[in-house]
């Protein structure tokens, strides 16, 4: 198309698609193209809101309906003429003329003639008190008329038809009803349950409902008096407001001579080119791939289309997705897709809950793995997710119930901090509770961490509680409309996945370099850890290597989890709980010879508590010559993959789940993560191994194992939700590189696998779909980085014991290495020592 | 253990270290006439610092095994038992008003720290 010279683009309409044309056009003309923009409307005001028509008897005036004032149209250089239709087009001279008779030339015509009421030929319409309900006009008749009606009745029980239904309710009628001629409301959108469902929701707010009523007569003098429909029944009313459909305003393009439908609509290309080329159809008019889109959205697509085709590009309308969320009169009521897909082409699952309002449905593909649509009504809160799912054609779950009722068993949607009651204690050290927190952050303004320490002691005990107040923080925050991203602390404005990337991207490998590029200040015990975490999950070095060891925190920092009094705690790996008896022997000697505590952890392995700093090495070098590797008891790492004995010995067991607990806990070992990670492998459902309360837990079966994620025992217990099911080893080991190397690059600093989950926007369906659909197309990657990780283990403490220069740093006195702590005091206890009361 | 007196100011220099017995960025311990110091080479801002070795919340001898960094523009170190956090300068509490450390003047001169006691 030229768009060298200035153009002549008249419009016909001024109703909502006519001015998005004119607002696109106008956009568009900044990157080239010059126009002359004339519109036409045959109402009195400039373009409305028609779609919110009922909010102006909930109390909204024409002027908050508007679209743009009058004085956008004559500051963008277009000259609008109101309550002026356009009444001819010469076709021949490429001119219209108005009725009162104003000639402007067009090169280019857009019809956005729209749609008029659709009035059934049904024996007393034309009597005072019958109505439209289409124009602000119309509601002012509607409205003025009111008063003096106390019995209302809405002929149509569609989209519209329920929209001047409300009307009816807001202007205070004694009764209000809806007729519809279909058996159910809503025919087009919804089936016959969800409409049950509606209608008692409507019904509760005081709308009678009349279905399968076909109107024969509006009976009365010159005034409503009533409705006389086919099978004998009558309905008294005073006013009627029939909204039975539309009729598309194709008169002047008739007259015109473009081509029209047969049942009514000016015909258009792709392009949406009418069989004139100079002339455009778009709106309500126009019946584009045989149809008339009787929705705002499409209507505002076809603007776009024509406004780029005129700025010379190149756009087509495609078939437009015709899925629609809207609220009508406070219930949710969402299609998309195919709503009415049935069996046997699909299968149909219902969820229906009376006693809430709330109807469900979707419609899988035969082969269960494709959304094809479906209907919400009462809580359409999962719209947006079953419409992309459904789009985008990705592969459901296992059990595609989940997608629309959330996982059962576990949590529900929402399980975070938020949803704790008020009386819950947070900060269990300091014995403050959900409210006293919430008070403060609410009332006191003690919005961050720190101040909230100051305030109340909340998280300086223990610290324990930190990440439950941050979340605390950002919920109430976000009750009060502000939003706060969850940045590491002052030295660095991003999260901590935001960080792992960029960290990533420009291969930093110390903490130094991270600083200088991408924060400010000198660090801190928040964002130093933070960064260690990151940094050992990508490149998986010595956590003790000079640059690294001051940025490590308490524990990582001397490969040992301090205990009161300033000792240390010893605890070797032992994978899957197995041990020889020589090993067992060793750890009671070690124990012996360095005076430690011994006791049984709850992962199945044995902690030697007590042991002075300078001693770490001796004890580690004998541990590590008797075959023993660090246990990573200090890291914010994998732990122990707990086992029951399985089927070597037990006589339930359906599967060896030591073996398989030894050969997790072999791959994982070492992988340095957001927070601890838990695991368990039982060998049979009686689940001895308790893995339903691990990040991660195996569930053996006849068939294979069932793998569950997101559990934890801890502050606030989970149960783990179930990921796959009957997969074999591989499979498994596969879903779990997935999911573990998702976690450690996505979560928060400190956050359990539960806790991201139950932050993370869509859930486990999301989480499933990453992990076992791959629909970020990331799941590549994530093996391999997790096999980088699992080829570069190297026990950290034989580093350090056959390194001198680390072993140095294994001193209380740095100007006296074989000097002990005096301060140090055991207490005795049954036969072993216990460390001295805090003072 | 090596105690001298090398300076004849108000301050009683002692020898603490050598530096490389303090990571960069970290700190340590030492034993100074029966008092432990927590030295800390804060190499990003080019300074030296000490304070007690001991953190007054619970008693216990670990600062010299906090991390250090700043707050606003106060360095600071953090206990690794429960993380409170002292200005290196003043050695006041920055998240705890209660409490207060000494501070100690560090002076690093031909590869040895010196600490005024």
């Amino acid at each position: 198309m030229n768009t060298n010279t200035n153009k002549h683009v008249v419009v016909i309409g001024n109703g909502m698609v006519g001015y998005k044309f004119c607002e696109k056009l106008v956009a568009k003309q900044k990157n080239g193209g010059r126009f002359t923009l004339t519109v036409f409307g045959e109402e009195p005001r400039v373009a409305y809101d028609r779609v919110h028509l009922s909010a102006y008897f909930a109390g909204k005036t024409a002027e908050d309906l508007t679209l743009a004032p009058a004085d956008w149209y004559a500051g963008n250089g277009i000259k609008l003429y109101l309550t002026d239709p356009v009444v001819d087009i010469d076709r021949e001279r490429k001119e219209v003329r108005s009725h009162h008779g104003v000639v402007v030339p067009y090169d280019y015509l857009i019809m956005a003639t729209g749609s008029g009421a659709f009035v059934p030929s049904v024996a007393g319409v034309e009597k005072d008190g019958v109505f439209v309900y289409r124009t602000i006009e119309d509601l002012e008749l509607i409205q003025s008329y009111a008063c003096t009606a106390r019995k209302g009745a809405v002929l149509g029980g569609g989209l519209l038809g329920l929209e001047a239904a409300k009307a009816l309710l807001d202007l205070g009628l004694d009764e209000a009803h809806v007729v519809e001629f279909a058996p159910r409301l809503m025919p087009r959108q919804i089936d016959d349950a969800g409409s049950g469902i509606l209608q008692r929701q409507l019904e509760s707010l005081g709308l009678t409902i009349h279905l399968s009523k076909s109107t024969q007569e509006i009976t009365g003098d010159d005034c409503i008096t009533g409705m006389q429909f086919a099978d004998g029944s009558l309905l008294d009313v005073d006013m009627l407001v029939i909204s039975a459909g539309i009729r598309p305003r194709d008169e002047l393009a008739k007259s015109a001579g473009l081509d029209i439908h047969p049942r009514g609509g000016i015909i258009v290309d792709n392009y949406l080119q009418t069989s004139d080329p100079s002339i455009f159809a778009i709106g309500e008019c126009a019946v584009a791939h045989h149809m008339i889109y009787g929705l705002v959205a499409p209507g505002y697509e076809m603007a776009e289309v024509v406004a780029s085709q005129l700025i010379g590009e190149t756009k087509e309308f495609k078939p437009f997705d015709m899925s629609t969320k809207l609220k009508l009169i406070g219930t949710d009521v969402a299609s998309f897709g195919d709503p009415f897909a049935s069996e046997p082409t699909c299968r149909t699952i219902v969820y229906e809950n009376k006693a809430k309002g709330v109807y469900k449905r979707i419609n899988v593909s035969a082969d269960g793995k494709a959304l094809l649509g479906g209907i919400l009504v009462g809580d359409a809160e999962q719209y947006n997710m079953l419409l992309q799912t459904c789009k985008n054609k990705t592969i459901l779950p296992p059990d595609p119930e989940d997608i629309i009722l959330g996982s059962r068993g576990g949590e529900e949607a929402g399980a975070g901090v938020m949803s704790l009651p008020d009386d819950v204690l947070i900060c269990s050290c300091e014995a403050i509770t959900k409210a006293m927190l919430c008070h403060e952050i609410g009332e006191n303004g003690n919005d961050t961490v720190d101040k909230l320490k100051k305030a109340t002691k909340a998280c300086t005990g223990c610290g324990g509680c930190t990440p439950m107040v941050k979340d605390l923080i950002q919920g109430v925050m976000k009750e009060k409309g502000v939003y706060i991203r969850n940045i590491i602390c002052e030295h660095f404005d991003y999260t901590r996945q935001e960080l792992l990337d960029l960290v990533k991207m420009n291969r930093l490998t110390t903490y130094g370099t991270v600083l200088d590029q991408f924060g400010h200040g000198d660090g801190c015990e928040v964002c130093k850890p933070a960064v260690a975490s990151i940094l050992a999950g990508l490149w998986n070095e010595n956590i003790l290597k000079k640059d690294l060891a001051p940025i490590q925190d308490s524990n990582d920092r001397f490969l040992a989890n301090i205990q009161k009094g300033g000792t240390y705690s010893v605890v070797p790996r032992i994978p899957g709980g197995e041990i020889t008896p020589e090993k067992l022997i060793v750890l009671g000697q070690v124990g012996q010879k360095y005076g430690l505590y011994t006791k049984i952890t709850g992962g199945q392995r044995i902690d030697l508590f007590g042991a002075h700093v300078g001693d770490l090495p001796k004890i580690w070098e004998e541990l590590i010559n008797a075959g023993f590797e660090s246990g990573h008891a200090y890291g914010k790492s994998l732990r122990t993959v707990k086992s029951c004995v399985g089927s070597t010995w037990c006589r339930y067991g359906v599967q060896d789940s030591v073996s398989f607990a030894i050969e997790l806990e072999e791959r994982y070992k070492g992988l340095r993560s957001p927070h601890k990670l838990k695991s368990g492998v039982s060998g049979c459902t009686r689940e001895c191994a308790e893995a339903q309360s691990k990040d991660f837990g195996i569930i053996a079966t006849e068939k294979g194992w069932n793998v569950y994620v997101c559990g934890n025992g801890g502050t606030k217990p989970q149960h783990a939700q179930l990921l796959a099911s009957d997969v074999d080893k591989e499979t498994c080991i596969r879903l779990l590189d997935r999911f573990l190397m998702f976690y450690v690059k996505t979560a928060d600093p400190l956050a359990r696998t539960a806790t991201w989950l139950n932050k993370m926007e869509g859930g486990m369906t999301y989480l499933k779909a990453v992990v076992i659909d791959d629909v970020l197309g990331i799941g590549d990657d994530l093996e391999r980085e997790m096999q980088l990780i699992v080829d570069t283990f190297k026990c950290e403490w034989k580093e350090v014991v056959e390194s001198p220069e680390l072993r140095k740093r294994f001193t209380h006195f740095v100007n006296a290495p074989e000097v002990k702590d005096p301060t140090i005091a055991f207490e005795p206890m049954r036969d072993q020592v216990r460390a001295k009361e805090w003072a | 253990m090596e105690t001298l007196t090398l300076y004849k100011d108000e301050i009683t220099w002692h020898v603490a270290c050598q530096v490389d017995d303090i990571p960069e960025n970290g700190g340590a311990c030492a034993l100074i006439n029966g008092r432990q110091v927590a030295i800390f080479n804060f190499a990003r801002r080019g300074e030296w610092y000490a304070t007690d070795n001991e953190c007054p919340h619970r008693q216990q001898m670990a600062l010299g095994r906090g991390m250090i960094g700043s707050q606003g523009d106060e360095p600071k170190v953090a206990c690794p038992f429960h993380k409170r956090t002292f200005s290196l300068e003043t050695g006041k509490c920055l998240n705890d008003d209660t409490y207060q450390i000494n501070t100690y003047p560090v002076k690093v001169d031909a590869g040895l720290v010196y600490v005024g006691v």
